[in-house]
């Protein structure tokens, strides 16, 4: 008699503790302290989830010496590396074919095969601006990239179209309706890491420049500073974004004592700031403008083309490729603009300010320490 | 088998059931005579009901059920009825308030935060009907209305979230959404927003009294409960008497830090503790946005932020040629 609600006790205590426990993520962590005692900076990885590091490809052959004819001597209709060597330039066409295009279709993907030098693909047309785009970031994001440098395979890993991408979401954010109408949020989406945060913070944040920054650099409102909550939660979002295409946490690069104050930052929050203003170069320079040469099944469900965010070259890792360098066997990609004009460049000026060693700020002076541009 | 000896809630009693006084001043009868329940005798005590509900009742679980109602509607008409969705994704679901757009216009078009407006409406005049009834229901059994003034200052909490501040910001968009997630993403980027809500003093106070009032539970919550076996529940009757529960628990907290609540005034520690929760966080949400935009910086300012050393780092958006 008494044995009964004792049974059923001990079965509500393990029923109860199992579901407390269900979400939770088991597994081994391994912690590393990142700053200052006491300021809670560290990475948390969960190893069993961790990414996996990306295979990376054998060289079709290897890179031939540079010297002899140019492509453009050699080939006709050759307008980004006319420059490059004839050999090094069949080597890089090698490697693009190994790199992106279907293994079924190899050269014939970007090519007719009849006639090599025609445009009559779209591919070759969307390749040769990749081209260019990569050549760019090579040589002016180098912020971002560092010496590392991208190749097409950064992004694409042997498929002609990268797996991770992005196209609006939403073609009318603003409808009159409430059927099916989320506000652009409050949906389990992975892009924002299954919070209801706004499921699209690339449209707002990765095409044009808009002000990601929220929290004030007064401690008493200013008139020109009205940031909703909104506003905040588009930004959190794409935080969220960055967090979960890197895999790591916020003090990556921030400390939570004030995410704006930058002298607490860590030096990454310096690389992703050049990295957010490359996705915005690649997206509007590179991507936009293929816009009419991408056929309607390239594109997104609101026709605009697809593009690129954190994800598209990261995949999980704070290094694409886990920090592997791929631009030695490909040279023709660094561009041609690299080595004279690197400190023409404003980006790259910028960045070798940024390398000097900033005198600290004194933490009693906020304005100082947080002040906008 | 040892059994832990305690005259709380061991033996129910069965027997008429009762009635309570008769009522004065109202215009309804309890509804039905009540019922015993074994299992909630285990709770608290075994007899349910008569209930008095009464207009303001009445009318107050009607406005509920209103903003219930629009609440959950919204969310299903978000995954186009469809009730599988509705279910999987109901953590996520919400109901927003107006967009900035709209600034802190009375009348939005429902879809656009209308039905927000409508809900919060139906759930603030629930609220207030309910706390009116509570206020009633204490005068009419002669007792004094602490119940409702502990009740008001949680509604003040939830009205300066959802009214008050965002009248004063000027913008709907400040406000809370209705929705499990949404409300807590909304937590977060508010403290996002104004520069980490720690550094809000009055923020510090209402964790100090959230985490005091659950210490004071324990506290006494666990010494009833030690001197149960002498009668302990019975405090007032007994509290000067030598040998009694109550003396043994003031002696109890006398001995183990030198200093003991008495049987009255543990209970206004209790209420104040409480009532004082929602009270200054209510002052501190008020204050953000409206008198400090950036919390971390005016307590940089007062010197009461902690400092640690800097990385270095600095804004690249200030160095000459950055792209911006």
């Amino acid at each position: 008699m008494n044995q009964f609600p004792t049974r059923i006790g001990v079965f509500a205590v393990v029923g109860l503790s199992a579901a407390l426990l269900g979400g939770c993520e088991f597994g081994p962590k391994q912690t590393t302290q990142t700053g200052h005692r006491g300021t809670g900076m560290d990475q948390i990885v969960a190893v069993n989830y961790r990414a996996k590091q990306a295979a990376i490809p054998p060289e079709p052959y290897p890179l031939p010496p540079d010297g002899g004819p140019t492509a453009a001597e050699s080939y006709q209709n050759v307008k980004v590396l006319g420059n490059v060597s004839k050999e090094r330039f069949d080597h890089l066409m090698a490697e693009m074919s190994q790199w992106v295009a279907p293994e079924t279709e190899g050269c014939n993907y970007c090519h007719n095969p009849e006639n090599l030098a025609s445009d009559e693909k779209y591919t070759k047309v969307v390749a040769r601006r990749m081209l260019q785009m990569t050549q760019t970031i090579n040589a002016q994001w180098s912020p971002h990239v560092k010496q590392t440098g991208v190749t097409c395979y950064t992004c694409h890993r042997g498929q002609p179209v990268p797996a991770n991408k992005w196209a609006m979401a939403d073609a009318m954010p603003a409808s009159m309706s409430i059927l099916g109408n989320k506000r652009g949020q409050n949906s389990p989406s992975p892009e924002v890491g299954f919070t209801s945060l706004p499921y699209d913070p690339f449209t707002q944040f990765l095409v044009v420049p808009q002000q990601i920054r929220v929290a004030g650099s007064d401690p008493f409102p200013q008139p020109n500073h009205v940031v909703s909550i909104k506003d905040t939660e588009m930004t959190y979002a794409l935080m969220m974004h960055m967090s979960s295409a890197l895999g790591v946490n916020c003090t990556f690069c921030h400390n939570t004592q004030s995410f704006r104050a930058w002298n607490l930052s860590t030096p990454p929050r310096g690389t992703a700031y050049y990295g957010i203003r490359m996705v915005r170069d690649i997206n509007e320079t590179y991507l936009a403008s293929l816009q009419n040469v991408f056929p309607n099944n390239r594109k997104g469900p609101h026709g605009d083309v697809y593009k690129v965010n954190c994800t598209t070259c990261h995949q999980g890792v704070s290094k694409p490729l886990g920090g592997v360098s791929m631009i030695a066997q490909a040279p023709a990609l660094k561009g041609p603009t690299l080595a004279p004009a690197a400190a023409a460049s404003p980006v790259t000026a910028a960045a070798a300010t940024d390398a000097v060693a900033a005198e600290q700020t004194p933490l009693g002076e906020p304005a100082v320490m947080t002040a906008q541009q | 088998m040892a059994r832990y000896q305690n005259m709380f809630t061991q033996i129910q009693l069965r027997g008429p059931l009762e009635a309570g006084p008769p009522l004065r001043d109202s215009s309804f009868t309890r509804t039905g005579e009540g019922f015993y329940s074994y299992w909630l005798g285990k709770l608290g005590a075994a007899q349910v009901g008569p209930v008095y509900l009464g207009t303001l009742g009445m009318a107050s679980l009607i406005f509920a059920f209103l903003s219930f109602e629009i609440i959950g509607l919204n969310m299903w008409a978000s995954v186009n009825w469809d009730p599988i969705q509705f279910v999987r994704q109901l953590p996520w679901l919400a109901l927003e308030p107006p967009g900035p757009q709209w600034g802190f216009k009375l009348f939005v078009p429902l879809a656009q935060g209308g039905w927000w407006q409508i809900a919060g409406f139906c759930m603030t005049v629930s609220l207030l009907l309910w706390w009116l009834r509570t206020f009633r229901r204490a005068r009419a059994l002669g007792m004094g209305t602490h119940v409702a003034w502990a009740f008001a200052a949680a509604i003040l909490l939830i009205l300066t979230l959802g009214f008050i501040r965002p009248m004063l910001m000027g913008s709907w968009a400040e406000a809370v959404p209705f929705g499990i997630f949404p409300h807590l993403d909304w937590t977060a980027a508010f403290s996002i927003r104004y520069g980490n809500l720690f550094y809000n003093p009055f923020h510090c106070l209402s964790i100090a009294f959230l985490y005091g009032s659950t210490l004071l539970f324990a506290m006494h919550g666990a010494t009833i409960l030690a001197v149960g076996r002498y009668g302990g529940e019975r405090e007032i009757e007994q509290i000067t008497d030598r040998g009694t529960a109550s003396e043994r628990a003031a002696l109890f907290w006398r001995w183990t830090m030198g200093f003991n609540a008495t049987m009255e005034s543990i209970h206004r520690w209790a209420w104040w503790f409480a009532v004082l929760t929602p009270l200054t966080g209510a002052i501190g949400i008020l204050l953000t946005g409206t008198v400090v935009d950036n919390w971390y910086l005016w307590a940089v300012m007062h010197g009461y932020a902690p400092s640690y050393p800097g990385t270095g780092v600095i804004d690249p958006a200030t160095l000459p040629g950055a792209p911006q």
